[in-house]
């Protein structure tokens, strides 16, 4: 077992850091002041490959594995919550289902807009009534002719009006199992601007604020019948396959929130002087620190094994990373609201203030433990693992 | 075409400056980068590349480890990289330096070869318009813009308050400063290619054309005596007068220190 990183990972890290220091650091008080969505970032990101990472070359992406691709969100992260989750749900909640449902026809229609940054991707599962529980949805999708018909609403969308391409969930009938009727669900892929396709309205969020969070409104939004993602009826698995992904890329972004929480910590403890000495002199203060470090360490290790993992799935198409991908989530998670709480508390009044950027990341924290999964959902994953 | 772009690994100055008890400095225990105006030359000739088509090929002079720096050159879109290292050839100041990067370069087929103005541990600016000597070749240094136009190339050289335009036939050489452009950031799949590449590696057998007497610390003319860090200039003093005042005010000042 080895925990050291290759020099193509060490180097990846190091173009991660440098681009999140210069590109992304400054901008991140302003983007959740704003609330606005970072565009030009987005841009930059595109430029630099940062949109298509895992995406194989022949689809115009940057043929590199998932652990690259969770060290970016990672490292955008450290200094800008909003930034690694506007990578991460592009990337492992649009990009992925295609390049792993689609068909060859989608792959090349797609993959190549939004790997190289030109489009940017969505997922939409959650409504009104369908949160954990994914059965409850409502949006429907009827086949007429060569198009289907989409009706219905998602709430909560990552990159919502930002976004091109969009990976939709919808009835499409019901079957029987284990002799009871229950619904079909089936994924497909729909374009902004389809006749039919509107946006409802913008999410004041907590924390994440430059992220855009949108309400989805289908009124009889015709697509093409070739738009249907993987096969009719197998929605349901596409979407939790999905989100096994999605959560590696969740728990980098958590990663990250708590790393930097860390990082700013340490060095405002060096220069806060209480009693005419630096606070980090203080037996309490070094004994959190050393807890919050072993934390994100251990984070690190998980976020690391799991996104490993599923790169052992990409190779021989069998290994399950679900398991992984959610203990690094729940984990992740929790340190980040841990260390960032935390991280609050050794700043005292100032880290109160929006000026001392651990406030913005404890509230960033939060969503860690509720998208893509709560962690109550994460604890269901791995104890039936467990019991199966 | 075809453009040979000249890269040194330098010691990151952000990192501190690391001293040996002889007083050179220990390179082995300082972060490294690729120097600034080099930075800047390979990312002109990466734009060339965009615009006219062209296979870029960096060099670079160094220690084993100064492969790092071919390899991020690479990661940034340079087709080829060659390390220049051998024992002997350690201790070189600038003659010694661009007599083996001309003893190299003569190996090689260009059009173009691009320099940084200077590196920022040595800061002499000699080494560019050197291996232009020795290769015959003409020089234009301190290059704000470069463009092609059929055979030659248009360079703006920049003074202080002014540029002159400057036309030469290729083959060339460009020496260009860290404001002619912003580099671009590394890509991850250029990461992962530039991991996967082959490093050309030369000794002192590859040079051609070079005598041993020009070669290491023994072909050095210059010996570097003693270097050390930077001295941090204190405060200054501020002062909140009218002009006339604020002029006498300075002028007398450097009377009594005998500076004017």
């Amino acid at each position: 077992m080895d925990f050291t990183l290759s020099k193509k990972h060490e180097m990846a890290r190091t173009l991660f850091r440098e681009f999140a220091e210069k590109e992304v650091k400054p901008l991140a008080i302003e983007v959740d002041e704003t609330e606005e969505f970072p565009r030009v970032t987005v841009e930059k990101m595109a430029k630099a490959g940062f949109m298509g990472i895992p995406i194989p070359k022949e689809y115009g992406g940057q043929g590199c594995d998932i652990l690259t691709y969770a060290m970016c969100v990672e490292e955008l992260s450290k200094v800008c919550g909003t930034t690694g989750v506007i990578v991460s749900a592009h990337t492992s909640l649009c990009c992925d289902p295609i390049l792993t449902f689609g068909t060859e026809e989608q792959k090349q229609k797609y993959l190549p807009d939004l790997a190289a940054g030109r489009k940017i991707g969505a997922f939409g599962l959650t409504e009104p009534g369908a949160g954990t529980d994914a059965q409850g949805q409502q949006t429907k999708a009827v086949l007429d002719g060569e198009e289907w018909v989409l009706n219905g609403s998602k709430i909560f969308i990552t990159n919502g009006k930002e976004a091109d391409v969009y990976v939709i969930f919808a009835i499409t009938g019901m079957v029987e199992k284990r002799g009871r009727m229950t619904k079909e669900i089936s994924a497909f892929i729909v374009e902004k601007g389809t006749p039919g396709f509107t946006f409802g309205t913008k999410e004041k969020k907590m924390g994440i604020r430059g992220s855009s969070t949108y309400e989805l409104i289908f009124t009889d939004c015709r697509i093409p019948k070739a738009n249907l993602l993987g096969q009719q009826g197998k929605g349901f698995n596409i979407a939790m396959h999905t989100l096994d992904g999605g959560r590696i890329g969740i728990a980098a972004q958590a990663l990250g929130i708590g790393e930097g929480a860390l990082e700013r910590t340490i060095a405002y403890v060096k220069e806060r002087k209480q009693f005419g000495k630096a606070i980090g002199s203080f037996q309490n203060t070094q004994f959190q620190l050393a807890d919050m470090a072993t934390k994100a360490q251990a984070a690190q290790f998980m976020v690391y094994k799991a996104a490993t993992t599923k790169d052992q799935y990409t190779k021989d198409h069998k290994t399950s990373y679900s398991v992984e991908a959610a203990m690094a989530k729940l984990y992740a998670a929790e340190m980040a609201m841990e260390v960032t709480t935390k991280a609050v508390q050794l700043h005292g009044g100032y880290g109160y203030t929006r000026e001392y950027e651990v406030e913005r990341m404890m509230r960033d924290a939060k969503i860690t433990e509720i998208y893509e999964g709560t962690s109550e959902v994460q604890r269901m994953v791995i104890s039936a693992n467990l019991l199966k | 075409m075809k453009i040979v772009v000249c890269i040194k690994q330098v010691p990151d100055t952000k990192g501190g400056v690391k001293f040996n008890p002889d007083g050179t400095l220990d390179r082995a225990a300082m972060m490294t980068i690729m120097n600034p105006d080099d930075k800047a030359g390979l990312e002109a000739a990466l734009r060339l590349k965009d615009q006219y088509g062209a296979e870029v090929t960096v060099i670079t002079m160094g220690l084993p480890k100064a492969e790092d720096v071919l390899r991020e050159a690479m990661a940034m879109g340079a087709d080829k990289g060659i390390l220049v290292t051998d024992r002997v050839l350690g201790g070189a100041d600038t003659w010694a330096t661009s007599q083996t990067l001309a003893g190299a370069i003569r190996n090689l087929e260009y059009d173009l070869i691009i320099t940084g103005r200077q590196a920022i541990d040595g800061d002499t600016a000699q080494v560019g318009p050197q291996i232009s000597e020795h290769l015959g070749i003409p020089v234009i240094s301190y290059a704000q813009k470069i463009e092609i136009d059929g055979d030659s190339v248009i360079v703006e050289r920049q003074y202080d308050d002014r540029y002159h335009v400057l036309k030469a036939k290729m083959p060339c050489l460009i020496t260009a400063l860290a404001e002619l452009n912003a580099p671009r950031y590394m890509t991850p799949g250029g990461i992962f290619d530039a991991c996967d590449a082959e490093i050309t590696v030369w000794g002192r057998a590859n040079l051609v054309d070079v005598e041993d007497s020009n070669l290491g610390l023994k072909g050095s003319p210059t010996q570097i005596a003693k270097a050390s860090d930077k001295v941090r200039k204190g405060q200054g003093e501020k002062i909140n007068k009218d002009v006339t005042e604020s002029v006498d005010y300075i002028v007398d000042k450097l009377k009594v220190r005998h500076v004017i």
